[in-house]
């Protein structure tokens, strides 16, 4: 009985807000952007907060990276024209150092990395060889796909054996079994023994296929031991006109350590070690566990400056709402004066007017869910960016338009309820 | 006299007695009603007239229960209603009285049967339940065609008979129509006076404020105000008294 008197009224305000169709649905933009735009830029900022956080955590979060960088005062050199052949980077010394002065560490896995062309029949591709050794697998994120990783075997007999990644396969092996196949660098060719999946982990990707703007890991892996018997450490660079060398014993370092704690205390005294026995500042760390903390302050910082623009935009349109409740307050004096005279209360006069405003807020906040949940979806297909549209954003947003319509509803309502009936039957 | 209040208990709808309004205008007090006596029976037609400051209005407000008395009883079928609150004053409106105004005064977004639904809305009344009554009332003014109109697709004398079927919805104790046909033409005037003397005839109580001679011809009591006060009351034998 209530709750048909109630249907009643929604239906009355309905019809009330249909009689100015062009006014009220002016009044719904505000909340209707202010919805879309809430959930829209949150479905943005968590797809690619997500995508980042997923790219730090396949770094793994108890590791410690260390990468050869060549030292600026040698690109100098280079830039001068002199071919000279540079030496740098992580040594195996840095190696044993670390293992042996560094409390915490678990395990020290060394990569050498060479960028050179991958070849298979005809099909040839650019791409990273890299040499490490087995326990490679327990630091980094691999999914093997088929076959098996590289064994202590592989790395103790120089075997010529390799392990491929998914996108290589695709290019390289349109439609043969790679597992039975081998693949040719320079002049050396090499078994697959397994396949592995390693979309997303940035950091293993080639440079170049980065400035691409696309995600491409073309990786191959291969024993250590092998790698430097095949590619030995002097590094030839030839480019238009000019020849470098480079002189580089390991590219890369993931240093495993026992827990997250004690990533931070190793990461002061990686550096301190290495600082000592390098002259040159040819090496960075990179620490996960630290990008992913700052990832996720940033997503706060995010997360605050969007709560701001969207309670500012909501504050706009609920101010919108009252400014128009207000002039329909005035312009229907008349009709609740007669709705006094023929028996409403004060109590329904406020009803009716705050059912009008949440109906116009909850309206706009329908139309924004949709548009909010349609707008990251068209981002996603042209723009190519992950968007994730979380429920609790929805209902927030959807939440909060109701109540903006309450919240700004309610004062319109009580000026229309504090009308005395035989002043409002007056007014022309 | 006690034999007097004791038939007023049975049959009388309204009894005012030394009902008195005053208005505070800046810093002036204005004294609108000076002490009104006034009985109304049941199945009676009175008209109140009145030059404009004569406090026609005023009385009209207090009788309609949209104003309260600054002193003085007033008794609405036995009730007392002055001085009840806001929102008791509001459902005594709803429950007991029947209004028609000069501006006939309908809702514009409401069709006509809508309008004339709207005081069972404020009683919480099931509107299916008393929809065919409200169809009934509708071509009970002769409307029964116009029903899904919006009161803008309507004449002037097919308003006001809107109106007049909205103020009969819940069952009132009394009528009170304001200068029903202060908008009309003559012709209409004619019409609408007909169907409210015809309510009238059916028992129906009617008082009804008019500065129009011919109007206050359907009356069996007209009741002339002056100054606030009631200046002289005029039976109209033509009309015979219903009781």
């Amino acid at each position: 009985m209530i709750s048909a008197h109630f249907l009643n009224t929604v239906q009355l305000g309905i019809k009330s807000l249909l009689v100015h169709k062009l006014r009220s649905g002016l009044t719904m933009l505000g909340i209707i952007f202010g919805v879309c735009s809430v959930i829209a830029m949150l479905a943005i900022g968590e797809g690619a907060s997500f995508e980042a956080q997923e790219r730090i955590k396949r770094l793994g979060s108890e590791n410690i990276i260390i990468n050869s960088i060549k030292p600026p005062e040698d690109n100098q050199q280079n830039a001068s024209g002199n071919s000279f052949s540079v030496e740098y980077g992580i040594t195996y010394k840095d190696v044993s150092r670390i293992q042996d002065t560094i409390p915490g560490v678990e395990r020290v896995v060394p990569l050498r990395i060479i960028r050179e062309n991958i070849r298979f029949d005809r099909n040839q591709e650019s791409g990273q060889v890299i040499g490490t050794l087995p326990s490679y697998a327990l630091v980094h994120n691999v999914d093997l796909v088929a076959g098996r990783f590289l064994t202590p075997t592989d790395e103790q007999f120089q075997r010529n054996v390799c392990v491929i990644t998914e996108d290589l396969v695709r290019k390289l092996f349109p439609y043969q079994d790679p597992l039975k196949s081998s693949v040719r660098v320079k002049d050396s060719y090499y078994d697959v023994v397994g396949v592995v999946d390693e979309t997303g982990s940035a950091e293993q990707r080639p440079q170049m296929g980065d400035s691409m703007g696309k995600a491409v890991d073309n990786n191959i892996y291969i024993p250590l031991s092998t790698a430097r018997s095949r590619f030995g450490e002097m590094l030839v660079n030839r480019s238009s006109g000019s020849m470098s060398a480079e002189r580089v014993e390991l590219h890369r370092l993931i240093v495993r350590l026992t827990t997250p704690a004690a990533v931070i205390s190793g990461e002061r005294q990686i550096q301190h070690l290495l600082n000592h026995f390098h002259k040159k500042k040819d090496f960075e760390l990179i620490v996960p566990l630290q990008l992913l903390r700052e990832a996720e302050e940033t997503k706060r910082m995010f997360n605050i400056v969007l709560g701001s623009i969207a309670a500012i935009s909501l504050l706009v349109g609920g101010i919108g709402i009252m400014n128009i409740m207000l002039a329909t307050v005035t312009e229907r004096t008349r009709e609740i004066g007669v709705r006094r005279a023929l028996g409403a209360k004060r109590k329904d006069i406020i009803v009716q007017f705050l059912v009008e405003t949440v109906v116009l807020s909850i309206g706009g906040g329908l139309i924004g869910v949709v548009f909010g949940i349609v707008v990251p979806l068209l981002v996603s297909w042209f723009a190519d960016m992950k968007t994730i549209i979380t429920a609790w954003s929805v209902l927030m947003a959807f939440g909060i338009s109701g109540l903006t319509g309450i919240i700004f509803g309610i004062y319109p309502a009580s000026q229309a309820a504090k009308l005395d009936p035989i002043d409002a039957l007056r007014q022309e | 006299m006690v034999g007097h209040t004791q038939a007023a208990d049975c049959t009388e709808v309204i009894r005012i007695r030394g009902v008195e309004k005053v208005f505070q205008v800046g810093e002036v007090l204005v004294q609108a009603l000076r002490g009104i006596d006034l009985s109304i029976r049941q199945g009676e037609f009175v008209a109140i007239m009145g030059p404009s400051g004569s406090g026609k209005s005023t009385l009209l407000n207090i009788l309609g229960c949209l104003d309260r008395p600054s002193s003085g009883e007033y008794f609405l079928g036995g009730e007392d209603v002055a001085r009840m609150d806001d929102d008791v004053l509001s459902s005594v409106r709803g429950k007991r009285l029947g209004f028609i105004f000069q501006s006939y005064n309908l809702i514009p977004q409401l069709t006509v049967l809508e309008n004339i639904q709207v005081p069972l809305i404020y009683q919480q009344e099931d509107l299916e339940e008393h929809r065919d009554r409200c169809i009934e009332l509708g071509s009970l003014v002769g409307l029964s065609e116009r029903l899904d109109h919006r009161p803008n697709q309507l004449s002037g004398g097919q308003q006001q008979r809107v109106a007049i079927a909205r103020s009969l919805v819940n069952e009132p104790l009394m009528i009170l129509a304001d200068e029903p046909t202060g908008n009309l033409d003559s012709q209409t005037e004619i019409e609408v006076l007909g169907i409210i003397n015809d309510l009238n005839k059916q028992g129906r109580t009617i008082v009804l404020v008019t500065h129009d001679e011919i109007v206050s011809h359907y009356a069996h009591r007209v009741i002339h105000m002056k100054d606030g006060l009631i200046d002289r009351e005029v039976i109209n034998e033509a009309q015979g008294v219903v009781s």
